[in-house]
């Protein structure tokens, strides 16, 4: 069972071994002169950069990301019962419709209150 | 010869023709997207390298090798650099559970049309890399320390995980209908014409929207905003590093046809045709038709892909969120119930 994952992880490391390769292939073949101060700043459409981009930013981001984290789970939950869904039969069925309706009610709080409102 | 050797022969080969089909799939993308949109645009396009300007996406890639590679003053370092080895990296990694045909035998040896073939979780894991796939973006935007590059890359994330909600659950109603994880048993559960799309079409709509947002295409491209974004979270990036985020993009979209012609389209499976081919369980030529087969499939879904591109303007990032959290979720869950009502019923 254990060694069907072995091409898995070998696929893996090809995919970033050549990722890697292409970068370090491009070092050697590009030009490696001609660095000025100015060719390095950060680009700003030709305005000198004058605060760091390490700034705050909208609170909207992090609403987004723990909502997804809720419902992301969500998901995980579901996905196994949908395999498992002809099986289970009618409990199952009702069990997690009571799921999802709970959880529905608490898409809709979290709309109503306008964590998802983007202005 | 040794078991052992035979079989990593022959997955060293499937290797080595999967990420080189995908570099060529990935070039020749390019060079019809740039044809297609020359053609909405009533251009000629790319002509002059090669017959056709067949070979316009090779140049551009010795272009890419040549270029100098500018690394700002301000960024940091080594996730600048690894930014683009995780988005290529996860794109080509997700091909190893992705079956294009069954199998064939080989002097006595089964050989599968995929790499991995004996893992119960594929779709599991494409869904799971895809979520790693985020990481690639916001490294980029953040390490460049460039504003717009920061911007691109919040953008991108917000984007990619609200629309990863509706497509997880997009994919609940084939589950249901498959019973099975597994890419080739779906494959299989879906054989002579009972093809999901038939059972699943609102299921199939919002995977294909939340397809198009998850790849950072058109209308869904704000990461990469031109007119106010510069190029988003690949603003400071040059030479190969770019041209990897750029056939990452690509790669990702064959990865997504390949997954709408797999989960709703029947994959290999074309009613009678093996029949009156004549073509028997097992055989090379068998196997052969079935990779054209789901090639020759994958292939109006990229025609769309490259279309949409050219004909659609970009959303405004609030109607992008509220399409993704209000209307393709609430939408996605009331497919889930309503498959499970008319299961309940037909069974």
């Amino acid at each position: 069972m254990i060694d069907s994952y072995i091409p898995l992880i070998i696929m893996v490391s090809v995919g970033f071994l050549f990722g890697l390769s292409n970068i370090v292939l491009a070092q050697f073949l590009g030009p490696r002169k001609n660095k000025t101060k100015v060719k390095l700043e950060p680009y700003e459409c030709g305005i000198e950069p004058t605060t760091s981009a390490r700034e705050r930013f909208s609170i909207k981001f992090y609403m987004t990301a723990m909502l997804f984290i809720l419902f992301d789970i969500e998901i995980v939950f579901m996905y196994p019962w949908a395999i498992q869904f002809k099986e289970l039969g009618m409990v199952g069925f009702i069990a997690m419709n009571l799921f999802m309706i709970l959880l529905f009610a608490g898409f809709i709080y979290v709309i109503k209150k306008g964590a998802l409102q983007w202005r | 010869m040794e078991q052992w050797l035979v079989q990593s022969l022959v997955l060293g080969l499937k290797m080595f023709l999967i990420v080189n089909g995908l570099l060529i799939a990935a070039a020749y993308l390019v060079y019809f997207e740039r044809k297609i949109s020359a053609w909405i645009q009533n251009r000629i396009g790319p002509n002059r390298v090669g017959p056709l300007g067949l070979f316009q996406s090779f140049a551009d890639v010795f272009k890419l090798y040549l270029k100098e590679d500018i690394i700002p003053t301000l960024a940091n370092k080594g996730f600048h650099a690894i930014a683009p080895v995780i988005s290529i990296g996860i794109a080509i990694a997700v091909y190893a559970v992705i079956p294009f045909g069954e199998y064939f035998y080989l002097g006595g040896e089964k050989v599968y049309l995929s790499i991995a073939p004996h893992i119960n979780v594929g779709l599991l894991f494409i869904l799971g890399m895809s979520s790693v796939g985020v990481y690639g973006l916001t490294l980029a935007g953040w390490s460049s320390n460039n504003k717009y590059s920061l911007l691109g890359g919040l953008r991108s994330s917000a984007q990619m995980i609200s629309y990863e909600l509706s497509m997880g659950l997009s994919l609940i109603g084939v589950l249901m209908i498959s019973g099975s994880l597994d890419l080739m048993q779906i494959v299989q559960s879906q054989t002579g014409g009972q093809w999901n799309i038939f059972f699943q079409p609102l299921g199939f709509i919002i995977f294909l929207v939340s397809a198009f947002a998850e790849t950072n295409r058109t209308p869904f491209d704000l990461p990469e905003a031109e007119p106010e974004l510069v190029g988003g979270y690949h603003t400071e990036y040059s030479g190969m590093k770019f041209g990897l985020f750029f056939l990452a993009e690509y790669v990702n979209m064959v990865t997504a046809c390949a997954m709408m012609v797999l989960l709703f389209f029947g994959g290999w499976d074309v009613p009678f045709l093996y029949e009156t081919l004549g073509l028997e369980q097992g055989s090379v030529l068998r196997a052969l038709v079935q990779f054209g087969v789901v090639v020759g499939k994958m292939i109006p879904f990229l025609f769309l892909f490259i279309q949409t591109r050219w004909s659609l303007p970009r959303f405004r990032y609030d109607q992008l969120m509220s399409l993704g959290w209000k209307v393709m979720l609430p939408l996605a869950l009331a497919n889930i119930a309503v498959t499970g009502i008319i299961m309940m019923i037909f069974q």
